[in-house]
């Protein structure tokens, strides 16, 4: 009982070090990037010297990227994730009021995004038929060919939530990992005797084929969620859909050091707890099978 | 081979002599401005139109088919290898070396890269050759896109480093590296195929995506993923369907490629 | 008997329902004329919603539609005309302006509005901690500036030193309520900010206490409501449009334009030309981190000139703009009725010309590629900022241009921040196209760009001393502009000034872009002009009726 806590404890540690070391990367990566001091402001002819150099001053107060995160772990510790420097309102605030559409968004295009990819493998690996493979190749290649924002435009233009088009983007990388998988599964020898056999094909599927392709699965679903952020950040701010896609879009334009740092360590949370909980759930399928 | 089976082959060679010989088959340069006929519909003179500027597009296509058909697969096939490497390895190994490297792979997956390409595009002269930026842009691409497969990769590995024939190869003495290479690798190519074959597309697009931070192939010269920003004035190219052939002929690429792998994976198998 | 009765009561029932339905009708139409919704995009997020900070046109746009000031320029005719304040007078010396304020004017909730809030706004905006840019404009030496509140509808400020177009100035400033609880958001405009979900829409409500009348004596605005859809694509800006589900778009890419005026043309606008102009200038700063023979070329003016000659504007403004544009005479665009120098032409075309030139100055053409007179190829790099592409044809189409005469240019796309840290702090950069949008039609708007000691005089900031004679002429004359009161005589330092910024080229003048907009059949009452806010501007006077 002691190890299980302890072990529990010490995954909690390493989740908890790796957060950290994302956000102290994502501000350093943000601070050497050229056009940190910069303010778009800089060109208004009317500012004079006075104005512009406390518009520089602003930015300079962050220049020192490792005072900024010592001062920021300091506040985030109290529960406040400091104010955004382009929109000039508190982060907590931006983050609370936009979770709840990316997380709806997310959830609805994963979940779209996997139907279509496991129907789509799972029946080229049943039928086996080169000619219905290429077909659902091409289908599957064609929504990766065309550019993330022409999906996001298209679903604005037939008036289509923006999780479906989350999930035509997320869809063919799935569907071709699973695929793939899938195929070389099923090509096994085994269960090419069993289907010869005539041993029904669910049997055959929940029986030989998950338990050996469930981890890869699981670890493929844990990394679609990195996808999906991904995927949401021009659906978001296409759509015009105030998420938190849209606000990193905003915050990486605007160089927003405390926005962009605190949509780091979200997105690395969720990332986090995605893989490591298929990284789980695959180890304790394989621990079972054992 | 029947005729279906060699079709993949002949397409992607057929697409790659054109791109070859653009300087022969080309109406017109790629740079060649036709100022008098911008957003020209296809005609004897430009077979598929002309852009905004009024370039033939036609020629852009071949021009561009160049760039994206070589240097796209060379950063799908770096990423594909990193993928094993890391992944692979990892998985194999398993334990503390597998969390470790599990814990790299989703802070890369979590990071905002962008700020590193502005970076990169900073340390670049601005009077870079186009060639130049395009390679290191997609030098890279293929830096940074081996995650997403390392992390199936290493499930797929770490159920291998359980599996009986490595453990039999394993009591048989055969050194740990071999082993890897012998046993586990070939077990990987199902992830390995399906990460190469979707790099290109992606990698194409991202190239065209970079663009905004002066990364990328400059103008004048064509890429595949410029041709297909295109697309993005959406508002007109569903009245003008000549636009929509780059995309076309990117997917039959892709589709030609995967039936390829598809077909080492049956020889494999 | 019976039968006539019930006739009658049927005919009495028939007459009441038909009187209802004519006084739905009238009440529906009256709703029509006087309510209904406005729905446009503001093409990013509104930095803040405080009058006095706004540096962005989001904001400004919010500003323009809620905030009540003292003066008006009027978007149409350019000229001013009375607001809060009935009348007006500016003292012989420039420096003090006095008011006389409408009386029984409250702020949208209820608090009486006195000449005690225009102090208070006066004080707020020169506040030196504030830094806004409305109040840069005021600053023009050191001192304080005073109010003097003479009566609650009476109030004269006091500046140290003179403002130039003093009055004009007052367009930009909305006036603050000193007292109200809501501060800020209590406004005198027509509409007041009702709701803000930020990254989605900004709601603004009728004003119910605005002050304005219209000519029959109806109270102004007309509209119930403005619906500001926050969207910075312009693709799905005009899909939505197509679909109705937008009223107006303000400012129209020229391509979009073209497409809708095919099946359209009755929603869209054409003002002519704008006041905004695009540009395209070389690095002349001394500690540039570039190459030394470079830094030769670009000082010289005939390079710069031979350049501007080699430039196909013709090209430029019927390729890329599709002919809503015009080649640039020079700083001022034409649309500036009264500052716009008439003697100034568009530089023709003539690459021969300017082969001519630079070969005068000891360049050749060798093998299709142009040397200097040491043998260096004459490359150099033209950055723009990515996301505007009809800057990024430009680019490509004075790179094709360039080539015919043997130059060679590497066009490179940059974000914002990127290319503002070049121009702005590390200066490494050898040309750069961008463009100016004009709000001022006064030149003293743009004093920081041509004196060659600010921070926005582009091609060498920051001159200790001017570095050129032209430079110090440029200065001289800016300072004689901004400090006759005679508006001839401003006029007359002021023509001088664009003439040598055509003859010298520091900045190579491309094109003035004209004022493109849609408008929806819906909206009744607009008339799209060239001054910004081009299609809203008469906001407080648009109706939208009901589809």
């Amino acid at each position: 009982m002691r190890s299980l806590r302890c072990k529990i404890a010490g995954h909690a540690l390493a989740l908890l070090a790796t957060l950290l070391l994302g956000g102290m990367l994502s501000a350093t990566l943000v601070r050497l990037a050229p056009g940190f001091d910069a303010d778009e402001e800089e060109l208004d002819p009317h500012l004079n010297a006075q104005s512009l150099q406390a518009l520089r001053d602003a930015r300079h107060k962050d220049h020192n990227v490792i005072r900024f995160y010592f001062s920021y772990m300091r506040r985030a510790a109290g529960g406040d994730l400091g104010t955004s420097l382009a929109l000039g309102q508190p982060v907590r605030t931006l983050l609370r009021d936009r979770i709840p559409l990316t997380l709806r968004l997310l959830l609805v295009g994963l979940g779209l995004a996997w139907i279509l990819s496991l129907a789509l493998a799972l029946s080229s690996a049943w039928l086996r038929i080169s000619a219905y493979d290429t077909v659902t190749t091409a289908v599957s290649g064609t929504f990766l060919c065309i550019p993330a924002a022409v999906l996001a435009l298209l679903s604005v233009l037939w008036n289509v939530s923006g999780a479906l088009a989350i999930a035509l983007i997320v869809f063919p990388h799935t569907c071709r990992y699973s695929r793939n998988l899938l195929m070389r599964t099923y090509s096994r020898p085994h269960i090419i005797a069993a289907r010869a056999r005539g041993i029904g094909e669910g049997r055959i599927l929940f029986w030989h084929v998950v338990p050996v392709v469930a981890p890869q699965l699981l670890a493929l679903a844990g990394v679609s969620v990195s996808m999906a952020v991904g995927a949401a950040i021009p659906v978001e701010a296409l759509c015009g859909l105030p998420g938190i896609g849209q606000l990193a879009w905003q915050a990486a334009l605007a160089r927003d050091l405390p926005l962009l740092v605190n949509i780091t360590i979200l997105v690395t949370l969720v990332t986090l707890l995605a893989n490591s909980s298929a990284d789980v759930i695959g180890h304790m399928i394989q621990r079972q099978q054992a | 081979m029947s005729l279906w089976r060699k079709l993949p082959y002949v397409l992607l060679a057929l697409v790659l002599a054109a791109s070859l010989a653009a300087n022969w088959l080309a109406p017109a340069g790629y740079a060649r401005q036709y100022r008098e006929a911008t957003d020209a519909p296809p005609s004897h003179a430009h077979w598929l139109g002309t852009d905004e500027l009024g370039r033939d597009r036609f020629s852009r296509v071949l021009y561009g088919t160049r760039i994206s058909l070589l240097l796209a697969p060379a950063a799908a096939l770096l990423s594909a290898l990193l993928a094993a490497l890391i992944g692979g390895l990892a998985g194999y190994l398993g334990g503390m070396w597998a969390r470790m490297a599990m814990a790299v792979t989703d802070l890369f997956l979590s990071l905002p890269w962008l700020f590193l390409l502005i970076t990169a595009r900073a340390l670049m002269p601005l009077n870079v050759s186009p060639l130049v930026s395009v390679m290191v842009t997609f030098l890279l691409l293929g830096l940074l896109g081996w995650t997403t497969a390392a992390r199936v990769l290493c499930a797929s590995a770490g159920t291998l480093r359980t599996a009986d024939f490595v453990r039999q190869a394993r009591a048989a003495g055969l050194p740990g590296l071999r082993l890897f290479w012998v046993h586990v690798v070939p077990n990987l190519k199902p992830v390995l195929y399906a990460q190469f074959w979707i790099s290109i597309p992606v990698f194409i697009l991202s190239e065209a995506n970079l663009g905004i931070l002066g990364l990328g192939v400059a103008e004048p010269m064509p890429s595949w993923g410029s041709l297909l920003k295109e697309l993005e004035g959406l508002v007109s190219v569903g009245e003008e369907p000549w636009k929509f052939v780059p995309l076309i002929l990117l997917v039959v690429v892709v589709t030609s490629f995967q039936s390829l792998l598809s077909r080492r994976e049956e020889v494999a198998a | 008997m019976k039968c006539h009765i019930r006739n009658s009561e049927r005919r009495a029932c028939w007459q009441a329902i038909a009187i209802t339905a004519i006084c739905v009708a009238l009440a529906a139409q009256a709703t029509a004329q006087g309510g209904g919704e406005l729905r446009f995009c503001l093409r990013a997020e509104p930095k803040t919603f405080h009058p006095l900070k706004v540096d962005d046109d989001a904001s400004a746009a919010i500003r323009y539609l809620t905030g009540g000031v003292l003066v008006r320029v009027n978007r149409q005719t350019q000229q001013l005309e009375p607001g809060l304040a009935v009348s007006w007078n500016v003292s012989k010396d420039g420096r003090e302006i006095s008011f006389r304020l409408r009386s029984g004017v409250t702020f949208s909730d209820g608090t009486p509005f006195s000449a005690g809030d225009v102090a208070y706004t006066i004080q707020q905006l020169m506040d030196p901690a504030l830094h806004s840019s409305t109040g840069d404009a005021f600053r023009s030496g050191a001192g304080n500036v005073e109010t003097k509140v003479l009566s609650p509808t009476q109030i004269s400020i006091r500046f140290p030193a003179q403002v130039a177009g003093l009055d004009r100035l007052f367009d930009q400033v909305a006036i603050l309520s000193q007292h109200s609880p809501k501060k800020e958001m209590a406004v005198l405009g027509p509409f007041l900010v009702s709701d803000y979900t930020p990254g989605a829409t900004v709601l603004l409500q009728r004003n119910p206490n605005y002050w304005k009348t219209d000519d029959r004596g109806r109270k102004l605005p007309y509209l119930d409501s403005i619906r500001l859809d926050i969207q910075p694509n312009r693709d799905v800006e005009l899909l939505r449009f197509k679909r109705g589900e937008l009223d107006l778009i303000n400012s129209l890419d020229s391509t979009y334009f073209d497409k809708l005026a095919e099946t359209s043309p009755q929603l869209v606008h054409d003002a002519g030309p704008s006041l905004d102009s695009e540009q395209l200038w070389f690095n002349e700063v001394t500690k540039a981190p570039i190459s030394g023979y470079k830094k030769n070329w670009f000082h010289s003016a005939n390079f710069r000139r031979a350049i501007s000659e080699a430039i196909n504007r013709e090209d430029m403004a019927r390729v890329v703009f599709h002919g809503h544009a015009q080649p640039a005479a020079g700083p001022f665009s034409p649309a500036n009725l009264f500052w716009f120098n008439n003697r100034l032409k568009p530089q023709a075309y003539s690459p021969d010309a300017a082969l001519k030139a630079l070969q005068s100055e000891g360049f050749r053409l060798e093998n299709g590629t142009l040397k200097d007179k040491d043998g260096n190829a004459v490359v150099f790099s033209i950055a723009t900022n990515s996301g505007n592409k009809a800057r990024e044809s430009m680019a490509v189409l004075i790179q094709d241009d360039l080539q015919k005469i043997g130059i060679h240019v590497n066009v490179v796309t940059l974000d914002f921040p990127s290319l503002i840290e070049r121009m702005m702090q590390t200066f490494d950069y050898e040309a750069i196209l961008l463009g100016l949008t004009n709000v001022d039609l006064d030149p003293n708007g743009e004093m920081n760009v041509w004196l060659s000691s600010s921070e926005n005089h582009q091609w060498n900031p920051q001159q200790k001393v001017p570095e050129t004679a032209w430079e110090a002429e440029i200065d001289r004359l800016m300072r004689v502009q901004a400090s006759a009161s005679d508006a001839n005589k401003r006029k007359e330092a002021f023509d001088r000034v664009q003439e040598i910024a055509v003859e010298e080229e520091p900045f190579i003048f491309l094109v003035n872009k004209n004022a493109l907009s849609a408008v929806a059949t819906t909206v009744h009452g607009a008339a799209p002009v060239i001054l910004s806010p081009q299609t809203f501007w008469n906001a407080e006077r648009l109706t939208v009726s009901p589809k």
